[in-house]
């Protein structure tokens, strides 16, 4: 046999000759090791979920929406609350701006919806044709109106999957009419499912040209004879710019409101981008919160590791006095024992790896929550698990080392 | 091989000392075969511990083959311990989960490395090549003992130290240890150091060093 595999032979029949004890040793580090990989894989898997919900609003809209920005759930709330925006505004961004694909203003108004008996009130969203590009939704059936529709003012409107559904049941909605306050319009088109995202669902929508919501409902004006827009969406042309954009609109939108220096934006403007990155950090904080839960359960399987690391060394006292007479030196007794319980900790790590991924699975496949087992969770529970061994076996092993020979031959 | 001169061995024991061994001197050549004999608590155990290295005494000197090994740090003298000395216990002292083959490879673990075959040859030299995977448990006292001896020889130590080898056995495997133990004696001509309570075992042996309260009484011809 080779010198150097002599340490690590010893230690192995070391743990293979007492498997009851190598089994209640790494126990704690199973599940220590499990749990940090259970909480870990649901804390990646849900924020990449999120990430990937957010996503799907197209990771480079940004939107702008009149009042002053209170937060993610302030800006909803604020819409309609103030008149500042205005569809020159959107224009101006249009035109002055780098840096962007497409911009669509809109205004949206409460209105009563009226179909056969059926009988809802509904956010109405006046639109222009951009509007679908811009928020990254897609036509189920029928088609959205057209460049054609919105010059003329047609009355014609798109459904949101839920809105259909709700209104129309069995029948197909493109074709139907539909009662909108004093106005009939046209039902052409009915839009894919997108899901939630902020409490704002484009499955709830009622989109109609925006020329055509304008003889619908009085669109207010400015003092100025400016026509209000509730909010702007637009899209960024390219990546990684949607912070000089914003930039750019925000002084835009300064300069035509006239604000003064020490005045408040009379705007808000979110980015998809800013918001992933925001959530991507709280996710992460999360995630490391969860991590940080189960690596206290690690450390107290560390700390019974040391625990019958002592009492085996108590009980092997013998072992080591013969060891030690046939000529084993401290580094020899030591290596032995610390070996030993990298051994246990390493296979306690692989085996809680194994079981938390399968729980992991489980999990996931219920449909409850999402999760994501990453390498580098992995690799990162396995070696805490051999450091644990090695932390909390040293102590115990340089007991072992120190016994004077004559005594531990002695003992039992 | 073993000059030991002027050897005092004391342990404290709370405030008092026990004085074990008082100023002893003893002369070993290479290749002797002697028996160390005496009433319990004479000191002969510490003496034996001292010659095998396992402790160092409180004062006098000690040369094992014409190296001072007395005031050696305990590193030092486990080094001393692989490469020279070989122990056979009165309790046999076999790890009870390993098989016999395994016992005697570790008598090689720590005096440079496990040769398998040399192991085997050392198992069939005390006649238990056919016991080779039985563990210590399923053998008799006697075969354990040779086991024993098998893992003391393994490396070829100048020096057997052996601490009442047969106090555990019947006299008809004591009588076959002690065979062994001369057999192999003649054979490596290694020198061998034993306690033993028998005067019978004790004939067997070229010279007898009785100890009384911790100093040689006298020395003897068997």
């Amino acid at each position: 046999m080779k010198k150097w595999l002599e340490p690590i032979s010893t230690a192995w029949i070391g743990v293979v000759t007492h498997k009851l004890r190598s089994f209640l040793t790494i126990l704690g580090i199973v599940i220590g090791v499990a749990a940090v990989i259970v909480l870990m894989s649901i804390g990646r898997g849900v924020t990449a979920d999120i990430l990937d919900r957010i996503g799907s609003m197209g990771a480079n809209l940004v939107t702008i929406s009149p009042g002053a920005s209170t937060g993610f759930g302030g800006v909803r709330g604020a819409i309609g609350s103030s008149e500042t925006l205005t569809m020159s505004d959107a224009e101006a961004i249009s035109e002055q701006i780098l840096y962007i694909d497409a911009v669509a203003p809109s205004y949206s108004s409460n209105l009563q919806l009226v179909v056969g008996g059926e009988n809802t009130n509904a956010q109405v969203t006046g639109v222009t044709t951009e509007y679908i590009q811009v928020n990254n939704l897609e036509i189920a059936s029928g088609a959205f109106f057209s460049e054609y529709d919105y010059q003329r003012g047609t009355k014609v409107v798109v459904l949101g999957s839920n809105l259909a559904d709700t209104l129309f049941e069995d029948v197909n909605p493109v074709g139907q009419q539909i009662r909108m306050g004093s106005v009939i319009a046209r039902v052409v088109g009915v839009m894919e499912s997108k899901g939630q995202v902020f409490g704002f669902s484009p499955d709830d929508a009622i989109l109609i040209p925006l020329t055509a919501m304008q003889q619908t409902v009085a669109q207010p004006r400015t003092a100025q004879g400016e026509r209000v827009v509730s909010s702007i969406a637009l899209t960024v042309s390219e990546d990684e710019q949607s912070e000089y954009v914003i930039a750019e609109i925000t002084s835009l939108l300064r300069t035509r409101h006239q604000l003064d220096a020490l005045d408040d934006d009379d705007f808000s403007i979110m980015s998809v981008e800013e918001i992933s990155e925001t959530i991507a950090e709280a996710s992460a904080m999360m995630t490391l919160l969860l991590g940080a839960i189960a690596a206290i359960s690690l450390l107290v399987g560390g700390i019974g590791v040391m625990n019958i690391m002592l009492v085996s060394v108590l009980e092997r006292t013998r072992e080591i006095g013969i060891r030690k007479a046939l000529g084993a030196r401290e580094r020899d007794i030591w290596t032995q024992f610390l070996l030993e319980a990298a051994f246990l900790t390493f296979a306690g790590g692989i085996i809680g790896v194994i079981i938390g991924w399968v729980v992991s699975y489980i999990i996931s496949s219920t449909g409850l929550m999402t999760t994501l087992v990453t390498a580098d969770i992995v690799i990162l529970a396995v070696a805490v698990s051999v450091g644990i061994g090695l932390f909390f076996g040293f102590y115990p092993a340089w007991n072992a080392s120190r016994l004077n020979p004559i005594e531990a031959l002695r003992s039992e | 091989m073993i000059q030991m001169q002027g050897i005092t061995k004391v342990y404290p024991m709370g405030t008092r000392e026990l004085v074990v061994l008082q100023g002893v001197n003893l002369h070993i050549e290479q290749g002797e075969l002697i028996a160390i004999m005496g009433p319990s608590g004479s000191g002969k155990s510490t003496m034996l511990n001292l010659i095998g290295c396992l402790d160092t005494p409180t004062s006098g000197s000690y040369y094992l083959e014409g190296r001072e090994v007395s005031r050696l740090s305990s590193g030092d003298l486990a080094a001393v311990r692989s490469q020279k000395i070989g122990f056979v216990f009165q309790q046999f002292n076999l790890l009870p989960r390993l098989s016999a083959l395994a016992n005697v490879e570790l008598g090689m673990r720590y005096a440079g490395g496990v040769d398998r075959q040399m192991a085997m040859e050392a198992l069939s030299r005390v006649g238990l090549a056919d016991r080779a995977t039985h563990r210590p448990t399923e053998l008799s006292g006697g075969e354990q003992q040779r086991v024993a001896i098998a893992r003391a020889i393994v490396k070829n130590p100048p020096l057997i130290l052996a601490d009442e080898p047969t106090g555990n056995l019947d006299s008809h495997a004591s009588e076959e240890i002690m065979t062994i133990l001369a057999t192999l004696h003649n054979e490596q001509n290694n020198t061998l150091v034993m306690i033993t309570h028998e005067a019978e075992i004790a004939r067997r042996c070229q010279r007898i060093v009785r100890f009384k309260d911790g100093q040689v009484e006298r020395e003897e011809n068997g």
